[in-house]
Order: C-alpha cells, then sequence, then structure tokens
C-alpha cells in the first residue's frame, strides 16, 4: 500500500455508547459514595503526587465512572494512600478506597 | 383581642408583626438582641440591586412604628412554647392565642475549617467580618495597606460533611459575587479571584450580577475548593486548589482571603424538638408541615414558622414568610 504520510487520529471523544460501563458500575456499586463526587478538586490541590506529577486524582476516578479505564492503573499507582485528601474531601468519600478499589478492579487495563 | 407572640425581631418577624396589625391582631416581638432587625442590621449593601440594607431596615422600622397594638420585648429571649404560652428568660410567662417562630439562623463559625485560617492569619476574614468593613467605609490589610489580591472562597461551612452541614446556604454565592463588585469599586487595580465549586445565582438580577461582575468587573472565577492556606514568609497568604477546568494544581500569593460563610441552624431548633413537639429537619432546620401547601405551618397546631428558621433563604423571601405566616396564624385564630 502506498504510504500517503496521513494517519487518523484515535478520537478524542468519550464515547459513552462505546464504553463498557459494567466495571465502573460494579465500582460504584461497591462504593456509591464515589458517586456524591461534586468535582471541587479539593483532592487533586492537596495531593503532593498530583502536584509533582500528571497524577489527578479527580480526573482519573472521573473517567472511570465514565468508562475509561485505559491507565487508570498505571495512575493510581502514583497514589502514596498519604489520605490528605481524605482530610478535606468535602463529600466524605473514603478516598483511599477508592484508589485500591479502582486497582483491584481495573488491574488489567 | 386576640394576641399573638413573635419570636424573633428579625425581618420576617417585624414584616409578621406588621401584617398581623393590619388585621386588627395584637402581636408581641420578643426578641434576644437589644434591637430589632436580625442579621440585616450587620450588611452593608444588599443584592442585586446594591441597595442599602439601612434603607431596608428603616422602612420596616418605620412601617412598624406606625402599627397598632404591636409590643416589643428587646433584651429577652424566648426559652420554651406551646401554642397558648411563651416562657421567657426572665422566668415570665406570656399567654396568647397563637406563636410565630422567627428566630432565623446562625452564622457557621469559621474556625472550624481550621485549614483556612481563620483566627489563625491575619488577613482571613469571613463574608460578615467584610460587610463589618465595608459598613466602616474602610477594608484594610492587618498592616494598614490596602489589600492588592484577594480571594472569596465559597461554601465555607456548606455543603461539607466534615462540619455536619450538608445543606447549600443559598445566599453565599450570591454574596459572595456582590462583595467581589464592591471590592472591584474599591480597589479598582486589585485583581478579585472567586474559588467556587457551582454558582448558584437563584433570583431575579443575581445571574446578570454574575455577568456584571465579569464584564464590568473583571472579577476571576476559577472552578475548585482552595484545599489550604498557609502564611508565607513576607506576611502574605499562599492558597492551593485546583483548577478543575483545567484539571491542574493551582497556588496563589493573595493579601486577603475572604470566607463566604454559611447559614446553619440554631441550637435553639433542638430543644424545640425535644420540649415542643416541633420538627427539625436533619439540617436541623425546622420542618415545615408540608413543602409545597403549608411552608409557614409547623406539624403543631397554633404554631407558624416565619423566615430563615426552615432554610435558608433570602431577604424577600424571609419578608414574603412574614406576612404568609400572620395571615395562617390569623385565620386559624379566627377558626
Ligand atoms: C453574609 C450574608 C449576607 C447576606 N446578604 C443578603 C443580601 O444582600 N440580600 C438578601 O436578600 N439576603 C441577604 N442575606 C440573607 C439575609 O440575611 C436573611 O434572609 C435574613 O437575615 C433572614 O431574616 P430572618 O428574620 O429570617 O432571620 P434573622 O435575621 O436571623 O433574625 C432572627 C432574629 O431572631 C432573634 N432570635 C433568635 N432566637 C431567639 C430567641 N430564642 N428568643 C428571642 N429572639 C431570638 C435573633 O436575635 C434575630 O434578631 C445575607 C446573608 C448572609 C449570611
Ligand atoms: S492519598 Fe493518594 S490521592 Fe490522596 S492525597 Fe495522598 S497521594 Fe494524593
Ligand atoms: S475532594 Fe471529594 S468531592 Fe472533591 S473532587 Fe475530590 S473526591 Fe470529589
Ligand atoms: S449558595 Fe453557593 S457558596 Fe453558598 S453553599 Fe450554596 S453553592 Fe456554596
Amino acid at each position: 500500500m502506498i504510504n500517503f504520510g496521513f494517519s487518523i487520529n484515535k478520537p478524542r471523544t468519550i464515547d459513552i455508547d462505546r464504553n463498557n460501563l459494567r466495571k465502573s458500575n460494579e465500582i460504584m456499586h461497591e462504593m456509591p459514595e464515589l458517586q456524591t463526587c461534586i468535582g471541587c478538586g479539593t483532592c487533586t490541590a492537596t495531593c503532593t503526587a498530583g502536584n509533582l506529577t500528571e497524577f489527578n486524582f479527580r480526573k482519573v476516578h472521573t473517567l472511570v465512572r465514565r468508562g475509561e479505564y485505559q491507565g487508570a492503573y498505571v495512575e493510581m499507582n502514583k497514589c502514596m494512600l498519604c489520605g490528605k485528601c481524605r482530610l478535606l474531601c468535602p463529600r466524605g468519600i473514603n478516598t483511599r478506597g477508592v484508589v485500591m478499589l479502582i486497582k483491584r478492579k481495573l488491574g488489567d487495563f | 383581642m386576640k394576641h399573638v407572640i413573635i419570636i424573633g425581631g428579625g425581618i420576617a418577624g417585624m414584616q409578621c408583626a406588621c401584617t398581623l396589625a393590619d388585621r386588627g391582631i395584637a402581636a408581641t416581638i420578643i426578641e434576644k438582641e437589644a434591637d430589632l432587625g436580625g442579621k440585616i442590621r450587620s450588611w452593608h449593601v444588599l443584592f442585586p440591586t446594591f441597595t442599602s440594607a439601612d434603607e431596608v431596615l428603616s422602612a420596616a422600622r418605620r412601617r412598624l412604628a406606625q402599627a397598632e397594638n404591636v409590643t416589643i420585648r428587646t433584651g429577652c429571649e424566648a426559652t420554651k412554647l406551646t401554642p397558648k404560652r411563651v416562657t421567657l428568660s426572665t422566668g415570665e410567662e406570656l399567654e396568647c392565642d397563637a406563636v410565630v417562630i422567627a428566630t432565623g439562623f446562625t452564622l457557621f463559625d469559621a474556625r472550624l475549617k481550621e485549614e483556612y485560617g481563620y483566627g489563625i492569619y491575619d488577613n482571613v476574614v469571613t463574608s460578615a467580618d467584610l460587610e463589618h468593613m465595608f459598613n466602616k467605609g474602610e477594608v484594610r490589610l492587618s498592616s494598614g495597606q490596602a489589600p492588592r489580591r484577594i480571594a472569596l472562597l465559597h461554601c465555607v461551612g456548606s455543603r461539607d460533611e466534615k462540619v455536619c452541614q450538608r445543606h447549600c446556604s443559598k445566599v453565599c454565592c450570591v454574596t459572595g459575587v456582590k462583595q467581589a463588585i464592591e471590592l472591584k469599586k474599591m480597589f479598582p487595580t486589585a485583581d478579585v479571584f472567586n474559588f467556587y465549586m457551582d454558582i448558584r445565582m437563584f433570583g431575579p438580577g443575581y445571574e446578570e450580577m454574575y455577568r456584571e461582575a465579569q464584564l464590568a468587573h473583571n472579577v476571576h472565577f476559577v472552578r475548585g475548593r482552595i484545599s489550604e492556606v498557609s502564611p508565607t514568609i513576607d506576611n502574605r497568604l499562599q492558597i492551593k486548589a485546583e483548577d478543575t477546568l483545567t484539571g491542574r494544581p493551582l497556588k496563589m500569593g493573595i493579601d486577603m482571603l475572604v470566607l463566604l460563610v454559611g447559614m446553619r441552624s440554631n441550637d435553639w431548633n433542638t430543644s424545640l424538638e425535644a420540649e415542643c413537639g416541633l420538627k427539625c429537619q436533619p439540617s436541623g432546620f425546622m420542618q415545615p408541615k408540608d413543602s409545597f401547601l403549608g411552608n409557614v405551618e409547623s406539624n403543631v397546631e397554633g404554631i407558624f414558622y416565619a423566615g430563615t428558621v426552615t432554610a435558608p433563604k433570602n431577604i424577600g423571601e424571609s419578608i414574603n414568610e412574614g406576612t404568609a405566616a400572620a395571615l395562617a396564624a390569623a385565620e386559624w385564630i379566627s377558626k
């Protein structure tokens, strides 16, 4: 085949129709409190890992809830489980529990 | 002559007394402070019109002064009540035909959110403190200088499990935008940032005021909650938040932090529940008989509610409830 030098970008859209929400539903079933997140970003603001690397706890768990699992396990491995975010979360979410749960459920992603 | 006792002489209680007087019913206002008016006495100008709070209060006072058969008892607290009798802190008991509870709300104590440093660092103030400063006509840092960069933080003591206040206080977003505009008018060259999670502009003219803050006053809005405040070596404050719309942590040096404190329920509400047979909501505010058809009635016949004793409300809503409670009490008495 002739190489024209073009390629097609992978779409950036979060395609809820194509994403398989089974794992996401399982996670939310096990920890319904995660659904109460209001996306305030206090967790990320206080997170030492998030201040030094690209790691963003809020973003990773939000993507997981949308069925975007790629890279979630690797990202959550950056968490040091220090628990600062849990002290501050206005919804009282057990954030470290969320990290552990996502790692347990999405070890193969 | 029939007689209604109104507990609490805030704007809701004052309006209630005027309406009862119009209907030929005697009213007694029991107010624990030395003066009527409630919280509004401390506010400077009111959203969304920037009308002076004093103007609104003076008008209410004038109407009350003209009303007949209104007795005002300031400096005494109600401690217990039934629909026919109110007990005061003095031990005195007053007879009546119905009771309206208009005891309002309590300001959230910002010291409970220690991470924001209220009472620890200089130049961390609450929205209520800022109103006092506006009233004095002077907003200054502890050094006496004018602030060059100011942050206002929304939802302090509201929507927060950590301080057991789950509810939204409703008026603090609007207050925050109003105060940001006032600060910009006072210090046109200062940078003013509002840190919010959701902006709730529920009333007529409120969203327009928000747009005005952005367009005419260049107030910056950052969607993220401040996680902590720390002092810097040059005696300023450093704040941290996530700029959630870009997904990146953000830090910033500021001169002054304004905490938009919420409205919480009065401690007295729990004894109203325990001793007077009334019901509280999980938020601690009193529970009206029905959220649609009985907003100013309680679960006990002959006891009525007006104003922020049942939920956070703005002034217009509180005044309307003053009228509604008076009419409901008048109807009940005539039965
Ligand atoms: C920072 C801030 C700014 C605000 N700015 C605005 C604004 O610009 N525009 C607007 O529309 N709304 C504003 N509001 C809301 C406004 O303050 C309320 O809507 C209003 O004060 C409610 O009036 P109220 O009579 O229900 O209660 P309150 O003002 O709380 O009055 C209750 C009264 O009852 C008395 N009392 C309580 N318990 C007892 C007892 N046991 N015995 C005797 N007396 C008792 C209290 O001393 C008080 O005087 C603001 C609120 C806050 C927190
Ligand atoms: S527990 Fe993990 S996500 Fe939370 S602040 Fe610590 S490192 Fe960050
Ligand atoms: S602090 Fe809690 S509510 Fe806020 S974004 Fe993080 S998990 Fe969600
Ligand atoms: S009105 Fe705004 S600042 Fe106040 S609690 Fe509700 S969302 Fe937060």
